[in-house]
C-alpha cells in the first residue's frame, strides 16, 4: 500500500503538465499582454505597466463588433438547437437499425478540413451559383440579391460547422430517455406536445445546456465564416483580435480584447448553466 | 363515475392482437370485467397478459375486436385521452419531479389548477405525506411503488390497470403491499384490473382470476372455484400442485345423491363429482390436490370414504414445520405427493414406510387426456 501512495499523482501528472504548459502559462501571458504598455513594439519589447486603459480602449473601439460576434453566436446557437433537436430526436427514436449509419453521416463532415468545407460553401453561395439563381427565380431574394459576403451567409456557415457539436449531446441525452416515461404521461392524460414538454425537454436539458455550451463557445471566438462568408463590413471580434496580433502587432490591444471575451463568455456560461439547473455539468 | 346506475363495465370483445412479425400474442378473447371488482390475469411470461392489459391502456393496437368501459367504446381511442390509468411494472415515476409532483401530473394535465389538497389526500392514503418533497430516486422499492399507485389512483380511472405492480419488491413486501393494494380497492371502488404471473398474488387479493396461456383465457373464476375445479391440465398444475393419475371413464352413477362420473383408475373405481368432470368418456386425469391426499400406515384406518388405495411406499419425506410433504410410490409405479398438517396426531413416517392412501371422492376433478399432464408446471417466472 505504502509504495503505491504515489500512484495517483503519476497518473495526474501528464494531464497536470499539459495543463500547466499548454494552458496556464499562456493564460498568463495573455493577461500579462493584456495589461501591456500599448507604447511598446514588437521591436522595442513590451512591459507590463498594468496599464488598465487598454481594455476602456478596445471596448469603446471594438464594442460593436463584439455585440455581433454574440449576436451571431446566439442566433446560430438557437438554429443548432432547433435543428439538432429534431435530428437528434429523429436518430434516437426512429432510425431504427439505421442508426448507427446516420451517426456516422452526422460526424463525416469532420473527415474534411474545418476551413476547406467553409471555403467549400463559398461556392454553392456564389453570386452565380444554382442556389443564389434558384433564390432569385423565385423572389426569394432580389434579382441582383446575393447570399455570400451577407451576415446570412455567415450565420448559415457557424451553423453548418457547429452543428454536429450539438447533435452529439444531444443524441446522448434524448437516447438515454426511458421510453416508458412517455408511456406514463401519455397514460396520465399527456397529449404528446404535452408530454414533450413536461417529460423529453426537461430530461434532456442536459444535452440542451451541453449543445449549447459546444456550439455558443466557439462560435463567438469564430472568425473563419465572417471572414470567408460573411462581408467586409460586417467585423467580428475574432477578426479584429487575429488582425492585432498578425498584421497591426498591437499584442496590448489583442490581449485585453481576448481578456475581454473571454470574462464575457465565462459570465455568460455561468450565468446560464445555473438558470437551467444543469450545475452539475460544470 | 357517478353513472351509478348503469354499470361500467369493462368488455373486451374478440379482442385479438398479432404482432407485425406475425405472433399472435392474444388470441381472440372474450371478457367482462365488472365494475368495481378486483380481477386479476394470470400467467406465465408471453402467455398475452401484459398485451392484452397494454390494449386497454392504449400502448398497444389491438389487431380487431373491441374495447368497451361501459358503453364507451375506447378500442381506438389515444391513451391519453382513455379513463384508464396504468401502474406500470418498473413505476416508471418521472426523475425530474418530486413525489407530490408526480402524484398531481395527471390532474394538471387534465386542467386542474388546485391539486394541492388531492395530493396531500392521495399520499396520506399511499402513508408518505413525509416524502412529498422528495425524488423518486430517494425513496425505496416499496415507496416507489406506493407513488406509482397514488399518481394512477388520483385521476380516478374508471379502470386501474396494474402491470406486475410488485415483481420488483422482495417476497415479504410484497406480502405486505398484496394486503395494501386489497385495502385500497376496497377504499376507493374503483374497478382493478391486475396482471401477474404469481399465483399466490393472484388468489390473495382477487374478486375473479382468468388464468392465461399461450394467448388464451385457459379457465375464468373465483380464486377458490380454479383452485377446486381445474378445467384443464395447465390451469392445475399453474394453480397450485396437483396430482394427475390416468383412468378410463366407466360411466355415471350417484353418490349420495349427488350425480358422479365412475373412473376406472389402475384397477381401482373412483368417482368424481359430475360438476367437476370435464371428460364424459374414454380416457382421462384424475386430478387431486396434495392435501386433499390423506396417507397412513398400512393397515391403519383412513378418515375417508372409498378410493382406499393399499401398496404404497413413502419415497420421499420434506418436514416443512407447519406441515410434511410425502412423495409416495403407488402400487402401480407412479409418485404422487401427499401434504399432511403437522397436527400432532402422528408423528412423521420415515422413507421406505409402507402406507395406505386415499382421498375423498368430492375432493376430486377429472381432466380431458388428451392434455399434456405437466402443463403449467414450473413456468412461473422466465
Amino acid at each position: 500500500m505504502r509504495a503505491r501512495r504515489w500512484l495517483p499523482y503519476a497518473l495526474i501528472a501528464p494531464a497536470a503538465i499539459w495543463l500547466f504548459l499548454f494552458f496556464l502559462i499562456p493564460f498568463y501571458s495573455l493577461l500579462a499582454n493584456s495589461l501591456y504598455d500599448p507604447k511598446g513594439s514588437n521591436l522595442t519589447g513590451y512591459d507590463v505597466t498594468f496599464h488598465f486603459g487598454n481594455f476602456t480602449h478596445v471596448l469603446s473601439k471594438y464594442w460593436p463588433h463584439m455585440w455581433r460576434s454574440l449576436w451571431w453566436a446566439a442566433i446560430s446557437t438557437t438554429l443548432c438547437l432547433v435543428l439538432g433537436y429534431v435530428l437528434a430526436y429523429t436518430i434516437a427514436f426512429k432510425t431504427g437499425r439505421w442508426k448507427n449509419v446516420v451517426l456516422v453521416l452526422v460526424v463525416a463532415p469532420f473527415f474534411t478540413s474545418f476551413l476547406i468545407r467553409t471555403a467549400a460553401w463559398k461556392l454553392i453561395l456564389a453570386d452565380h451559383g444554382w442556389l443564389v439563381q434558384t433564390l432569385q427565380s423565385l423572389h426569394v431574394i432580389g434579382e441582383n440579391g446575393r447570399v455570400l459576403a451577407t451576415p446570412v451567409a455567415a450565420i448559415a456557415g457557424l451553423t453548418y460547422n457547429f452543428l454536429p457539436f450539438a447533435i452529439l449531446p444531444l443524441y446522448t441525452s434524448i437516447e438515454k430517455i426511458d421510453r416508458r416515461l412517455l408511456e406514463a404521461a401519455g397514460d396520465l392524460y399527456a397529449s404528446p406536445i404535452k408530454t414533450f414538454a413536461k417529460v423529453t425537454l426537461p430530461l434532456t436539458m442536459p444535452g440542451i445546456v451541453g449543445a449549447t455550451l459546444l456550439t455558443f463557445i466557439p462560435s463567438v471566438g469564430d472568425y473563419i465564416n465572417a471572414q470567408l462568408l460573411g462581408g467586409t463590413t460586417d467585423r467580428v471580434v475574432g477578426q479584429d483580435i487575429e488582425s492585432l496580433f498578425t498584421t497591426t502587432g498591437d499584442y496590448a490591444s489583442a490581449g485585453a480584447l481576448s481578456v475581454i471575451l473571454l470574462v464575457v463568455i465565462l459570465a455568460m456560461t455561468l450565468f446560464y448553466v445555473r438558470k437551467a439547473g444543469t450545475e452539475e455539468l460544470l | 363515475m357517478s353513472q351509478a346506475s348503469e354499470p361500467r363495465d369493462l368488455r373486451l370483445t374478440q379482442l385479438e392482437k398479432i404482432y407485425a412479425n406475425g405472433f399472435t400474442a392474444v388470441h381472440p378473447l372474450d371478457l367482462v370485467v365488472p365494475q368495481g371488482s378486483f380481477f386479476a390475469l394470470l400467467g406465465p411470461s408471453g402467455c398475452g397478459k401484459t398485451t392484452t392489459l397494454r390494449m386497454v391502456a392504449g400502448l398497444e393496437t389491438a389487431t380487431a375486436g373491441r374495447i368497451t368501459i361501459g358503453d364507451r367504446e375506447i378500442t381506438y381511442e389515444k391513451p391519453y385521452k382513455r379513463p384508464v390509468n396504468t401502474v406500470f411494472q418498473n413505476y416508471a415515476l418521472f426523475p425530474h419531479l418530486s413525489i407530490a409532483e408526480n402524484v398531481a401530473f395527471g390532474l394538471k394535465r387534465r386542467g386542474i389548477k388546485d391539486t394541492a389538497k388531492t395530493v396531500a389526500d392521495m399520499l396520506e392514503l399511499v402513508e408518505l405525506t413525509a416524502q412529498a418533497g422528495k425524488r423518486p430516486q430517494q425513496l425505496s422499492g416499496g415507496q416507489q411503488q406506493r407513488v406509482a399507485l397514488a399518481r394512477a389512483l388520483i385521476n380516478q380511472p374508471e379502470v386501474l390497470l396494474l402491470d406486475e405492480p410488485l415483481g420488483a419488491l422482495d417476497l415479504k413486501l410484497r406480502r405486505a403491499m398484496q394486503l395494501e393494494l386489497k385495502r385500497i380497492q376496497t377504499e376507493v371502488g374503483l374497478t382493478f384490473v391486475h396482471v401477474t404471473h404469481d399465483q399466490e398474488e393472484a388468489m390473495t387479493m382477487a374478486d375473479t382470476i382468468a388464468v392465461m396461456n399461450a394467448g388464451r383465457i385457459e379457465q375464468m373464476g373465483s380464486p377458490a372455484d380454479l383452485y377446486d375445479n381445474p378445467a384443464t391440465t395447465f390451469v392445475a398444475n399453474f394453480l397450485g400442485q396437483s396430482n394427475l393419475i390416468a383412468g378410463n371413464v366407466v360411466g355415471e352413477d350417484t353418490l349420495g345423491g349427488d350425480p358422479v362420473v365412475t373412473v376406472d383408475m389402475e384397477g381401482t373405481t373412483v368417482s368424481i363429482p359430475k360438476a367437476r368432470a370435464h371428460v364424459t368418456g374414454g380416457k382421462g386425469w384424475v386430478g387431486i390436490r396434495p392435501e386433499k391426499v390423506l396417507v397412513a400406515p398400512a393397515g391403519e384406518t383412513l378418515d375417508a370414504p372409498g378410493n382406499h388405495f393399499t401398496g404404497g411406499v413413502i419415497v420421499d419425506t420434506s418436514f416443512i414445520g407447519v406441515s410434511t410433504q410425502y412423495l409416495v410410490r403407488t402400487a402401480w409405479g407412479q409418485e404422487i405427493t401427499a401434504f399432511e398438517q403437522n397436527t400432532g396426531a402422528r408423528g412423521v413416517m420415515a422413507p421406505g414406510t409402507a402406507v395406505d392412501f386415499t382421498w375423498r371422492p368430492e375432493f376430486a376433478f377429472l381432466l380431458d387426456a388428451s392434455q399434456d399432464a405437466s402443463a403449467g408446471v414450473d413456468v412461473g417466472e422466465a
